[in-house]
């Protein structure tokens, strides 16, 4: 049996994979998949400790998780065309009209 | 007892046209003013007949209406311990006196408001000069009215104002505004010895009534020669000095010539100068018991008399001439009183009246023919070119010059007979007068031949405009006339034939039991001295005629011998410089010093203060922009310098965000994690 530490470490990776590229990467549509990362590092957390209390809960839950990813996704991609169309760019750094 | 009930209407006729005319007289026309300003005096004078011919009623007890109590004074102490109350009241006394007085005053006040709407009428301030002048007789008239000296005191300061007010009436010259101070303040230091004298009569006496004071002097309380007596007339005559123009202090009088002409006729000729005989004829009780006062006013009559007949002599002015006689007359009448002639110098004072208004009206109606020119070197040969004029001028200058049977000659030489030879006389003082007498037929008669006879040297301009006056300028003249041809049949001597009504009529007036007795003179002493001054009059004229007529180069010869001499009378002995160096100047000295006290001290505080509050509204506003300012903006500033690092958190990148809530969640899981 693969012990639950092992899926567990592999969620933590993945989501702080995630959460770096979210926090460092200049191109949002990788911003996007770097979310989209960390809602499926989040999944597999799931996953793991379902299999590990024998509990359908947490299959349902990642279920959830997967559905509500896809409609995010959409959402944002519609964010970055709606944004893409005002300033003609993906670059994070070049999106601060509210700073000071 | 009509008349006499209602004598105060007398002076108050004239009052009320004063007032008319000064509050509301700008908006009447010429005629109006007039009828008023004339009309009022007219009526005052027929008035003023009434009560006269009323008098002779009274057997010669003097009537006295009092119309309220002005000043009742308390209880106070006299001089010799006796407790009085004094008490004035506001009331009118007519006896003998003050009748002839009260005549001449109106008549010859009236007469000269007729002349005037001739004379004034192209000028400006036509309401003002009339309002004046009937101001200036309802004072006259308080004064000689009046039944108390403080009564008369207001009269006399009265018809002072009224002088100054008249002499600078063309107040835009200034040598007629600087006249009109002169006068006045001249005056006044006669005035402040008038009141000196008023004052200790009060206390001598307890009261300042006419009738009672001399009651109380001729009642025998006093001695002759009683010090006190004799300083109360001394400084009443001090007072006189002033007002009539005598030595010392008669430099005012030329210098008011300045005024329209019959301003100086009216007050510098009949009236307001004859104010100081009028009192010390008043006052004759008193004078009576205090010889060494006597002899003063003689003295100074006389040396009056001489002193300013010399600088009538070189003077070119028609009006100064004139001027220079008037300040003469009245010393013969001071004379006449100095030696207890006191009819005489009142019937001098009466005549003089007419002849003097009527020369000076005279030489007004010659100056308006001329357009204005009154220096007599620029005149001549007017004779047959206003012949109305020149005829009652010459009527003048004969009754002056003491031509017999005309005024002049009974009334002058009353007083020389009684310089003579009065107990209080002395030859001395004859000798001046007569002396005197020669001079102003000289000075009289070059004036009328400088004027209207000889050879014409007048300007070719204004020989044109020559031309008579008006019947309003001439019929006063005329009526004038006559009064100096027959004025002096009242007082027709006895020495001639006559009972003298005039000093008969005065007599009550003058009865003092301490008077010396008159030697008895022979009448041919009295007559042989009449034919005298005669002779010396014709001296007089017969040196004018040469000098003017026959030969009239001879006065520049006979002045350029005597050189010096002749510029010392016509710079008038160079008084009014010695008065304006010892007096005049001190004066201003002092005034200019105040000035400048005034302007430095007193307004540099002033000025200071102001200084002061703005500048402590300069402080107040830089505190007000440092300070209070300073620590606003320094607040705002410093909020504004806080900001600079909190800024930096917004940098509007949503990365930055996403980071800051990470690094939150990781602190609060480092927490958590310590803590359990």
């Amino acid at each position: 049996m693969i012990p639950t530490q092992y899926y567990l470490f592999l969620g933590t990776a993945l989501f702080t994979i995630g959460v770096i590229g979210v926090l460092t990467r200049r191109n949002v549509i990788v911003i996007l998949m770097s979310i989209e990362l960390i809602l499926n590092a989040v999944n597999i957390n799931l996953v793991a400790f379902s299999r590990n209390f024998q509990a359908v809960d947490g299959q349902v839950f990642a279920i959830f998780v997967i559905t509500d990813a896809a409609a995010e996704a959409a959402v944002g991609l519609g964010l970055i065309i709606a944004l893409f169309r005002n300033k003609e760019t993906v670059n994070a750094d070049e999106i601060d009209l509210l700073k000071w | 007892m009509l008349f006499l009930d209602f004598i105060w209407l007398v002076p108050l006729l004239p009052a009320l046209g004063a007032f008319i005319q000064l509050l509301w007289g700008r908006k009447f026309s010429n005629r109006a003013v007039s009828l008023v300003s004339v009309g009022l005096p007219g009526l005052s004078f027929l008035w003023a007949v009434g009560c006269f011919l009323q008098l002779p009623r009274l057997h010669g007890t003097p009537f006295t209406k009092i119309l309220y109590t002005w000043l009742p004074a308390g209880a106070f102490h006299l001089t010799n311990g006796t407790i009085s109350q004094l008490n004035i009241e506001v009331g009118f006394q007519l006896d003998a006196l003050s009748a002839v007085m009260m005549l001449v005053v109106t008549g010859v006040g009236f007469l000269i408001h007729v002349y005037s709407i001739g004379y004034m009428g192209h000028e400006g301030g036509y309401y003002r000069f009339f309002g004046y002048m009937n101001l200036f007789m309802f004072s006259m008239l308080i004064l000689v009215l009046a039944d108390n000296y403080l009564m008369m005191f207001v009269g006399w300061e009265g018809v002072g104002l009224c002088s100054y007010l008249l002499i600078g009436f063309y107040f835009q010259r200034q040598s007629a505004s600087d006249a009109g101070k002169k006068a006045f303040i001249v005056n006044r230091i006669g005035d402040a010895g008038f009141l000196l004298g008023v004052m200790l009569m009060a206390v001598t006496f307890g009261t300042l009534n006419f009738i009672e004071v001399t009651e109380a002097a001729r009642s025998g309380r006093f001695a002759v020669g009683d010090s006190v007596i004799t300083a109360i007339c001394i400084l009443l005559f001090i007072g006189a000095i002033g007002k009539s123009a005598q030595i010392p202090l008669y430099t005012w009088l030329p210098d008011a010539m300045e005024g329209p002409t019959p301003v100086s006729a009216l007050i510098h000729a009949a009236t307001m100068v004859t104010a100081g005989v009028y009192m010390v004829a008043r006052s004759n009780a008193l004078y009576i018991l205090a010889p060494t006062a006597l002899a003063l006013v003689a003295g100074i009559g006389a040396a009056t008399a001489i002193w300013a007949a010399s600088i009538g002599l070189a003077q070119n002015d028609i009006k100064r001439v004139l001027a220079y006689s008037t300040v003469s007359q009245l010393g013969y009448m001071f004379l006449a009183c100095g030696v207890a002639a006191f009819g005489a110098g009142i019937f001098h004072l009466m005549t003089h009246a007419f002849f003097k208004a009527l020369l000076f009206l005279g030489s007004g109606s010659v100056i308006h023919a001329l357009s204005g020119e009154q220096d007599m070197r620029k005149m001549g040969a007017l004779w047959s070119k206003i012949p109305t004029t020149a005829k009652t001028m010459l009527v003048g200058t004969l009754a002056i010059s003491g031509t017999p049977l005309l005024s002049g000659f009974f009334s002058k030489d009353e007083i020389l007979w009684q310089a003579f030879a009065s107990p209080y006389g002395h030859g001395l003082l004859w000798f001046v007068a007569v002396v005197t007498a020669g001079l102003t037929a000289f000075y009289m008669f070059r004036l009328f031949f400088l004027t209207f006879a000889g050879k014409s040297r007048v300007p070719h301009e204004v020989e044109h405009h020559i031309h008579e006056s008006p019947r309003v300028m001439t019929l006063p003249l005329v009526i004038l006339a006559a009064g100096a041809l027959v004025a002096g049949y009242v007082g027709w001597p006895k020495v001639l034939g006559g009972s003298n009504h005039f000093e008969h009529f005065l007599e009550r007036v003058f009865e003092n039991p301490t008077m010396r007795p008159s030697a008895h003179q022979a009448w041919s002493v009295e007559f042989g001295l009449m034919l005298l001054s005669v002779l010396v009059a014709a001296a007089g004229f017969y040196v004018a005629y040469h000098w003017y007529i026959r030969r009239p180069e001879v006065p520049e010869r006979v002045a350029a011998a005597v050189g010096p001499a002749y510029r010392l009378i016509l710079n008038k002995y160079y008084v009014d410089e010695l008065y304006d160096a010892l007096f005049v100047n001190r004066a201003q000295n002092i005034g200019n010093a105040a000035a400048a006290f005034d302007l430095a001290v007193v307004d540099g505080g002033v000025n200071g203060t102001g200084w002061l509050t703005r500048f402590t509204a300069e402080v107040s506003r830089l505190w007000d922009l440092w300070v209070i300012d300073g620590l606003v903006n320094v607040m705002g500033f410093s909020v504004k310098l806080l900001s600079y690092p909190v800024r930096i958190v917004q940098t509007g990148l949503v990365q930055t965000y996403a980071l800051l809530i990470v690094l939150g969640v990781l602190i609060f899981m480092g927490y958590y994690l310590i803590h359990f």
